[in-house]
C-alpha cells in the first residue's frame, strides 16, 4: 500500500512553546486513521502544518506523496478539511458555503449534497450566525463528504452532534473508506475511534507515544485475570509480566501484560481451574495511560503503583485514576 | 415599540439587572486600555495645540477680529466650521476645532459602544459571561460607563488643558462639555443601534450614518444663517456642541440638551434590550439561497460577496458628500475676493489658486483622506477572515495565499478609485449646476478627487505590508491613517514643521485644481505603494496563517 500521510521528526515551535517536538505518523491510503492525543498535543498544529498553512521549523511531512508547504494549493483540491470549530460568515446562507467550498476544492457531486442534506437534517437556507455549533459542523461535513477528494482531514469533527447524527457521520466515513478514499480522523470520542479507525497514532506533548491497530495496541497493555483453582497456584510470582498478583487460598487475581498471557494461562491450568475471567483492557484505560502517564516513554509499559487494582482494570489506568482524585 | 406590557426582568427592575456591571467594566477598561488612552490624548491635545498655534496666526486682536468676521460672513465657510461666536481667541480654538473634536468625540464613543455591546454578542463571548453572575442590563451599563469614562476624560483634558493655556476657564470647561457631551450622545445613540442589528459592523454603519447626518444639519443649519439660529442647526447634538457657545458667554443650560439627549437614547436602549433575546436583533437575518449562485466560485466571489456592501455605502456616502460639498462651493467666492486674510485661510486649508478651486481642492483633498479609511477598512478585513477563523477553511481548499488576499486586495485599490471618482462627480456635477457650467467643472473637480489616489494607495499598501509581515501589529494602520488625518486637517492651521506634514502622503500631493501638477510626486508615491504591496505579499506566503 501506498502512503497517504507520512510525518517524519515534525518539529514547530511557536515563541517558547514547542508544539510539535518530532512527530511521527504514517497514514496508509485508504485506511481511516485515528489521531489521538490529549488536549493541546499538537494534533491540530500538526493538521495546519498538514494543510501547508503552518510551515515546520523541521522534520519532514508529505501528503500524497508531495510537500504541503509548496505544492498547497495543487494538494488541496485533492483534500478535504473539517475543523473542529465550524466559523461560517454571519451573511451567507449554508447551502452557499456548502457550495464554496466545493468549488474551492476539486467540485462537489451534487446528488450526494442532496443526500447528506437529507441525512445530516440540514437546512442550507438558514445564515450563518443563526447555525447552532452542531449545524455548523454539519455544514463543514456535508461540504466534505460531498467534495470529489481522495483524503478528509476532519479535526474533531463530531464534538457538537447529536448521538443520531454520530451515526450518520459514521456511516459517511464507512462509505468513504469503501470507496477508497483516505481518513484522518482527530477524535475525542473513542467509542467512534473504535467503531471506525483502522489504525490508530496517539501523541502527546508533540510527539508520538503509540502507532499500530487497536489489536495492536491492546496487545501492547495489561489484561486481568481473575481465576478459581482447584489447587493451590504455584510459581506465578516467577513468570515474567505478572503484576498486582493477589493470591487468596484457591482464588488468584492478576494483571498480565498481554503478549504472556500464554505462560500465565498455562501455570494455572497446571493448578485446575474451576473458573476463569479474562478482561481485554478497555479503550479508556488504553488512553487514560497514555494521556495521564507522564513519564510514558515510547512502548515501555509502566510501572505498577498501586498493589490494589479493581478487577478488570489495567494498574496503571488505576492508580492514575486514583492520582487525578 | 409600543408594547405596553413589560418583560418580567424589565419589571422587576433593580440591583439583579445590573449585578456584574462593576467586573464587566473592569474588563471593557482592560481591554481598551490602549484604545481609549490614545483616542482621549490624540484629541485632547490636538484642540489644547491649536489656541497656541492660533495665537502665533493672529496674534493681534485687529487679525482675529477681520478672521472673524470674514468666516462669519460666508455661509460656505460657515458650513464647514460653522460661525465664529467670538473673536477672543479661546473663541476662534472653538470655532475652528469645536465642531470636528464634537464628531470625533461621537465616532470613539460609537465604537467603544458598540465594541462591547453587539460585538461581544456577535462574536458569542457575551453568553458565556451572561451565564454567569451578570444581569440583564450589565453589559449595556458597562459599555456605556467606559464610553463615559473616555468622554469624561476628555472633557477633562481639554478644560484643563485650555485652562492651563491661559484660557478663561469658564470657556475651556464649556468647549470640553460640549466635546464630551456629544460623545456620550452618539453612545447612547449607538447603544440603540446595537440592539438594532444583528452585526457589530452594521450597528457602527448606522450609528456612524446618524453622525454623519448629525454634521450635515448642523453644516446646512449654519450655511442658512450667520447666528446658528437654524432649527437645523438645533436638531443635531453636533450643533449644539456649537449653541453652548463656548468662550462667547457660555449658554450653559445647553448642557441640559446634551443630558436630555443622552437619557432619551440610552432609555430607549434600555427598553429594547429588554425586550429581545441574547444575540438576537429587532432586524433580524432573512433566509437565504440553498445554492450558492455562480458568482460565488471561489476567493474572489467570496471577497466580493463580504465587502460589496461596504463598497456600495461608502459609494453612496462619497457621491453625496461631493454633491453636497459642490453645492456649498459657488458661496465660497462670494467672499471678498482681495481679502488676505480669507486667502490665506483658504490656502492654508490646501488651495491655492482662485477661491472656488482652493475651496474644491481643500474639500477633494478631504476626501481623499476619507477615503484611507475606507481602503484600510477593505485590507484589513483579510487580517479580520484570518483571527475570525474563516481564512483557514477556504485556504485549506485549493486556493493559493495570494488568490485569497488578491480579491480583499482589488476591492480596497479599485474601490479607493470608486469612491473618489463618485466623489469627485458629485462635487463638479453640483458645483457645475449651481454656476450653470457643468461641463467645465466637471473634469476639474474628478481629476482633482482622482489625483488623490496614490497617497491614498501608499496608506492601502502599508495596511498590506501590516497584515503581511506584522499580523499581529495591523491595527496599526488605524493609527497611521489617524495621524495622517491629523496632520492634513489641523497640521497646517497649527504650522507643524514640513518634515512632520511630509509624514503624510497627502502633503506630496499638488493643489488641485488650479495648482501645478507634475508627474514625479504621483510616481513616487505608486512606487512606494508598489514596495509595500510586494513585501507584504512576500511576508503573507511565507509565514503562518491564524
Amino acid at each position: 500500500m501506498t502512503k497517504a500521510i507520512t510525518v517524519s521528526g515534525l518539529r514547530k515551535a511557536f515563541g517558547r512553546t514547542q508544539a510539535l517536538d518530532g512527530l511521527d505518523l504514517d497514514v496508509e491510503a485508504g485506511e481511516v486513521h485515528g489521531f489521538l492525543g490529549p488536549n493541546g498535543a499538537g494534533k491540530s498544529t500538526t493538521i495546519r502544518v498538514l494543510l501547508g498553512l503552518l510551515r515546520a521549523d523541521g522534520g519532514g511531512a508529505h501528503l500524497l506523496g508531495k510537500d504541503p508547504w509548496r505544492a498547497a494549493v495543487e494538494l488541496h483540491r485533492r483534500i478535504a478539511y473539517v475543523p473542529g470549530d465550524v466559523t461560517l460568515w454571519r451573511n451567507l446562507s449554508g447551502g452557499e458555503v456548502i457550495d464554496l467550498y466545493g468549488r474551492l476544492r476539486g467540485g462537489l457531486d451534487k446528488a450526494r449534497r442532496a443526500d447528506l442534506l437529507e441525512r445530516f437534517e440540514l437546512d442550507p437556507t438558514k445564515k450563518g450566525r443563526t447555525y447552532s455549533k452542531g449545524n455548523r459542523q454539519k455544514v463543514a461535513l456535508v461540504a466534505a463528504f460531498a467534495s470529489d477528494v481522495d483524503l478528509l482531514i476532519l479535526d474533531e469533527p463530531t464534538s457538537g452532534l447529536d448521538p443520531l447524527m454520530e451515526e450518520v457521520f459514521q456511516d459517511c466515513v464507512e462509505e468513504e473508506r469503501d470507496r477508497g478514499r483516505t481518513v484522518l480522523l482527530s477524535s475525542h470520542v473513542l467509542s467512534e475511534v473504535e467503531a471506525l479507525c483502522d489504525r490508530v497514532s496517539i501523541i502527546r506533548k508533540g510527539r508520538t507515544v503509540e502507532s499500530g491497530s487497536l489489536a495492536d495496541l491492546r496487545h501492547l497493555t495489561r489484561t486481568s485475570v481473575t481465576a478459581e483453582l482447584a489447587g493451590a497456584p504455584n510459581g506465578l510470582s516467577g513468570l515474567p509480566g505478572v503484576h498486582d498478583l493477589d493470591i487468596q487460598g484457591h482464588r488468584v487475581r492478576l494483571q498480565v501484560d498481554t503478549d504472556k498471557l500464554d505462560a500465565v494461562l498455562r501455570s494455572l491450568s497446571r493448578s485446575g481451574v474451576r473458573s476463569l475471567t479474562s478482561t481485554p483492557p478497555t479503550l479508556e484505560e488504553l488512553f487514560l495511560r497514555h494521556y495521564q502517564d507522564d513519564t510514558l516513554d515510547g512502548t515501555q509499559t509502566p510501572e505498577p503503583a498501586a498493589s490494589a487494582p479493581v478487577a478488570g482494570s489495567g494498574s496503571g489506568s488505576g492508580s492514575e485514576k486514583a492520582a487525578l482524585r | 415599540m409600543t408594547a405596553v406590557t413589560l418583560p418580567a426582568a424589565a419589571r422587576t427592575g433593580g440591583s439583579h439587572d445590573l449585578a456584574g456591571t462593576g467586573a464587566l467594566l473592569r474588563l471593557a477598561l482592560r481591554r481598551d486600555r490602549l484604545m481609549i488612552p490614545a483616542w482621549v490624548v490624540l484629541l485632547g491635545l490636538t484642540v489644547v495645540s491649536m489656541s497656541g498655534a492660533l495665537e502665533k496666526l493672529y496674534d493681534t486682536p485687529a487679525k482675529r477680529a477681520d478672521v472673524a468676521s470674514s468666516m462669519t460672513g460666508n455661509g460656505s465657510l460657515r458650513a464647514v466650521y460653522g460661525p465664529v461666536f467670538d473673536d477672543s481667541l479661546g473663541g476662534l480654538t472653538a470655532w475652528r476645532i469645536g465642531c470636528m473634536a464634537a464628531l470625533l468625540a461621537g465616532v470613539m464613543s460609537l465604537l467603544i459602544v458598540v465594541r462591547h455591546t453587539r460585538e461581544e454578542e456577535e462574536t458569542g463571548r457575551q453568553e458565556l459571561l451572561s451565564a454567569a453572575m451578570v444581569g440583564r442590563r450589565a453589559p449595556l451599563t458597562a459599555a456605556l460607563l467606559a464610553a463615559l469614562v473616555a468622554d469624561a476624560a476628555l472633557a477633562l483634558l481639554i478644560a484643563a488643558g485650555l485652562a492651563g493655556a491661559g484660557q478663561p476657564a469658564g470657556g475651556a470647561l464649556a468647549l470640553g462639555l460640549a466635546v464630551g457631551g456629544t460623545g456620550l450622545v452618539f453612545a447612547g445613540l449607538a447603544a440603540i443601534t446595537a440592539q438594532l442589528t444583528e452585526s457589530a459592523r452594521a450597528a457602527k454603519g448606522l450609528a456612524g450614518a446618524a453622525l454623519g447626518a448629525a454634521f450635515v444639519l448642523r453644516a446646512a443649519g449654519d450655511a442658512a444663517t450667520e447666528d446658528a439660529s437654524s432649527p437645523l442647526t438645533w436638531a443635531s447634538p453636533v450643533g449644539w456642541a456649537e449653541q453652548l457657545r463656548a468662550f462667547a458667554d457660555e449658554r450653559w443650560w445647553v448642557l441640559l440638551l446634551f443630558l436630555a439627549g443622552t437619557a432619551v437614547t440610552v432609555g430607549a436602549a434600555y427598553a429594547l434590550t429588554a425586550r429581545r433575546d441574547l444575540g438576537m436583533s429587532f432586524l433580524p437575518a432573512r433566509p437565504g439561497p440553498a445554492r450558492a449562485s455562480a458568482s460565488l466560485n471561489g476567493a474572489t466571489g467570496l471577497a466580493w460577496r463580504l465587502q460589496r456592501t461596504t463598497l456600495l455605502g461608502w459609494s453612496a456616502g462619497f457621491l453625496l458628500a461631493g454633491a453636497v460639498f459642490g453645492g456649498i462651493t459657488d458661496g465660497a467666492s462670494d467672499l471678498v475676493g482681495d481679502n488676505e486674510q480669507a486667502r490665506r485661510i483658504f490656502e492654508r486649508m490646501g488651495g491655492q489658486q482662485g477661491l472656488s478651486e482652493a475651496f474644491i481642492s481643500a474639500l477633494t483633498g478631504m476626501l481623499g483622506m476619507v477615503a484611507a479609511i475606507y481602503a484600510a477598512g477593505a485590507v484589513l478585513r483579510l487580517r479580520g477572515e484570518e483571527t475570525g477563523d474563516r481564512a483557514e477553511p477556504v485556504l485549506a481548499g485549493a486556493v493559493g495565499r495570494l488568490r485569497w488576499a488578491a480579491g480583499h486586495l482589488a476591492i480596497a485599490f479599485l474601490g479607493t478609485v470608486v469612491v473618489l471618482l463618485l466623489g469627485g462627480l458629485g462635487l463638479g456635477l453640483t458645483y457645475g449646476l449651481t454656476i450653470g457650467d457643468v461641463s467645465g467643472q466637471l473634469g476639474p473637480a474628478t481629476g482633482a478627487a482622482l489625483a488623490q489616489i496614490p497617497a491614498v494607495w501608499t496608506l492601502t499598501g502599508l495596511a498590506v505590508l501590516l497584515v503581511g509581515a506584522l499580523p499581529k501589529a495591523s491595527a496599526g494602520t488605524w493609527a497611521v491613517v489617524g495621524c495622517c488625518l491629523g496632520i492634513g486637517w489641523v497640521g497646517p492651521a497649527v504650522q507643524l514643521p514640513q518634515w512632520a506634514m511630509n509624514l503624510s502622503p497627502f502633503s506630496h500631493l499638488p493643489k488641485l485644481p488650479g495648482g501645478e501638477a507634475t508627474a514625479a510626486p504621483f510616481l513616487w508615491l505608486l512606487a512606494l505603494t508598489a514596495v509595500f504591496v510586494t513585501a507584504g505579499l512576500t511576508a503573507l506566503r511565507r509565514r503562518d496563517i491564524g
